[in-house]
């Protein structure tokens, strides 16, 4: 009886993992890639999109949920690589410039997100979702308007043919891959940037002393229950902000590290998808809305990005058309991440239903 | 003393009405003040704001009864729309014309609705708290399941389908020579050269909000609004709190599938695939801009949030185009239904304060 249950909720705890694996499976023989293609450009994916997926760890923890409003970090890091690039500013260096120009004004719109949301208290993550759009429009005012009218630009080659606005499409040509190649390591034909991994492993070890820290542990604890913290005298509000700063720092990184991958950037909508594929990856990956780890993300990521990879292929050579596939990983990726929030709404559920019970029990047994 | 009372009477007023409507009426007032100076014909804007407002009032009308059973702003109206492309696609299929066509497609659609809005509800009712995050995602996951659909779907009729494959529907359809301005021709006035009042787009219009008005006062329609305002005193008087949001979701849901039709018959073409993905985004902000909260709306606040909304969509690109210049009406839209929509969010509702 007892084991019975014990295997229930385990596939209730990994429903949405089994179901994407199932498919995914399914595809790869029907995809026709190599496994060597796969696993190719699997490691390119990880090293190009894990960084983003971490970002949304700590608001999880601090009981906000998914952070939607992550795409201000990465329109941020977007405003970074525009400045580096009218600067003419290439390599390393230029890396190095978007993200010190980036961290500024990712740290300003994380404290303004932030705070907003504390004033969204039960419903952080619609309003996060909106604040991407909302902030879309100012970063489009921003890069269309401003550029090259008040803030100036001195690089034409960007600038769009009327004098200012910054062109649709962004060649990052100087910063192209320049992370992935400054240590690339083959072993039979795959591709290893082992620098992207370096950077990733540096923000594990952050995340787990970050964790450790007074800070990390009054998230967790405004996570669990934001009465008791105030009581216990942390400032929650604060903490709460603070999480959502640092989750906003760490998606403009992320979005650099992204785009030197991509190699251009479409100036307008790079950011647009952005929240969508980190929510799902960290969701595919096992994590709910309360509890998020590094295991999570890394999981999550290589299930997320092998589905992309092999399902558009697969839905060609089983339909004959390449449209087929690539509506079907989208309704998945949006079918994952509702999926994921009902299964964590019933459970909460649930939980509160058993909690009644056993108080109930309890009070009989007395 | 009673011009400090005064004072402090038209201040509460205000607050009551909202600062961001204020500004947003006054932004457009200074718009339509400013029209004639750019050049902008006064007649043919108003004329685009009642088309206008009569091709998307459904839509914002769909959002009333789910706000009023307190399942929130339906961030899922996509669903409906989804519903309403099925039966307009099917009416076209079938070759029905003119009204024929017309409320072919409502009386097709119709059951796709019920019957969408119904597991829709039923998925609601299981996570209360959480609709509409969750709502919004199955939305767009739905909109994504039927892109394949219009794919795979054995439809044949010449006019929707590729040309060259003969299969898979093109993503927009032309509704010329099936039901294109059915309704709005339908006793349309010119007032002027550029000013035709769209009487039969407007009177179905006035019908349906009459309809609304007239259930949310009706028995149902009250107690659906006392499962939005107090859940605790509506089970507490023997009120089924999950019939009532699924009859409020439904309601939404057909409402949608209906609203998406007056905008096809108005705009002259079906669109599928992901043009139905944010279509709830500017009727959520349509309802907000007229003074609706989370969990109030009425059909006021429907009538005056559309024209607000519809009347600064008119009037910014053809007034700030010719002022900057520039086109910045885009910009002006994200920022303001964006900003509307989170302004809503982040307010203390009254209900629970």
């Amino acid at each position: 009886m007892k084991k019975q249950f014990v295997l229930k909720s385990f596939i209730a705890d990994n429903l949405v993992a089994v179901i994407f694996l199932a498919i995914t499976i399914a595809s790869i023989p029907l995809s026709g890639l190599s496994p060597v293609h796969i696993i190719d450009d699997l490691m390119t994916r990880i090293g190009r999109n894990a960084f983003l997926v971490f970002s949304l760890i700590l608001p999880i923890m601090a009981g906000m949920g998914i952070n939607f409003g992550m795409v201000l970090g990465a329109m941020a890091g977007q405003i970074g690589l525009i400045f580096a690039m009218d600067w003419g500013i290439g390599g390393m260096q230029g890396l190095g410039f978007a993200a010190l120009l980036g961290l500024p004004v990712s740290i300003l719109l994380g404290w303004i997100a932030g705070s907003i949301l504390n004033h969204a208290r039960g419903r952080e993550m619609v309003t996060s979702y909106i604040l991407g759009f909302f902030f879309n429009g100012i970063y489009q005012f921003v890069v269309l308007y401003l550029f090259g009218s008040v803030i100036p630009l001195h690089n034409r080659a960007i600038a769009l043919s009327r004098g200012f606005g910054v062109r649709n499409t962004l060649n990052l040509e100087p910063v192209r891959q320049v992370l992935d190649n400054a240590w690339l390591v083959k072993i039979a034909g795959v591709r290893l940037p082992m620098l992207s991994y370096a950077i990733i492993v540096v923000l594990c070890v952050f995340i787990v002393w970050f964790k450790k820290t007074k800070l990390g542990q009054d998230m967790r604890a405004v996570g669990q229950n934001q009465h008791v913290s105030n009581a216990a005298g942390i400032p929650v509000e604060k903490t709460r902000i603070l999480s959502i700063v640092i989750s906003t720092v760490l998606a403009c990184f992320g979005q650099i590290i992204f785009l030197q991958n991509m190699g251009n950037m479409n100036t307008y909508n790079a950011h647009d998808q952005t929240g969508f594929f980190a929510a799902a990856a960290i969701l595919v990956g096992g994590a709910s809305l309360t509890k998020a780890s590094i295991p999570n993300v890394f999981a999550g990521v290589l299930l997320l990005h092998l589905m992309y990879i092999v399902v558009p292929m697969a839905g060609q050579n089983l339909f004959g058309s390449a449209n087929i596939g690539e509506y079907f990983r989208q309704f998945i990726g949006y079918g994952v991440i509702a999926l994921s929030l009902v299964i964590h709404a019933w459970r909460s559920r649930r939980e509160a239903e058993k909690a009644r019970a056993l108080l109930r029990s309890e009070g009989e047994e007395a | 003393m009673n011009t400090t009372d005064m004072h402090k009477r038209i201040k509460e007023a205000a607050a009551d009405f909202g600062w961001p409507r204020i500004i947003i009426a006054l932004f457009l007032a200074v718009l339509f003040i400013l029209a004639p100076f750019v050049k902008v014909s006064i007649a043919s804007s108003l004329s685009d704001i009642i088309n206008r407002f009569g091709m998307n009032a459904l839509l914002v009308l769909a959002m009333v009864p789910m706000i009023q059973s307190g399942c929130g702003l339906n961030f899922g109206l996509s669903l409906g729309v989804i519903a309403g492309l099925l039966g307009s696609t099917m009416a076209v299929q079938f070759g029905l014309t003119g009204w024929a066509g017309l409320f072919g497609a409502i009386a097709l659609s119709t059951p796709f609705a019920v019957v969408l809005g119904w597991l829709y509800a039923k998925l609601l009712n299981r996570v209360k708290g959480e609709e509409m995050t969750i709502a919004m995602y199955v939305g767009f996951a739905a909109v994504m399941f039927m892109s394949i659909m219009w794919l795979i779907l054995p439809y044949s009729s010449t006019n929707m389908v590729w040309g060259y494959e003969g299969k898979g529907l093109r993503t927009t359809i032309t509704l010329d020579g099936y039901w294109n301005r059915q309704l709005s021709d339908f006793l349309a006035v010119r007032l002027s050269d550029n000013f035709v009042f769209p009487t039969g787009l407007i009177l179905f219009v006035a019908a349906s909000c009459a309809v609304m008005w007239l259930f949310l006062r009706s028995k149902t329609g009250t107690a659906m609004t006392a499962v939005g305002s107090n859940p605790d005193f509506a089970r507490a008087s023997g009120i089924d709190i999950n019939k009532m949001r699924t009859t409020s979701v439904v309601m939404s849901t057909v409402f949608g599938a209906v609203g998406i039709l007056l905008y096809q018959q108005s705009f002259g073409f079906i669109q599928l695939y992901t043009a139905p993905l944010y279509m709830a985004f500017p009727a959520v902000a349509a309802i907000l801009i007229g003074g609706a909260s989370i969990n109030k709306a009425s059909i006021v606040q429907v009538v005056v949030g559309t024209i607000l909304f519809q009347g600064i969509l008119t009037m910014t690109p053809s007034v700030i185009n010719s002022l900057l210049q520039t086109d910045m009406s885009e910009v002006i839209r994200i920022v303001l239904s964006n900003g509307m929509i989170l302004y809503a969010l982040t307010r203390k509702s009254k209900v629970t304060r």
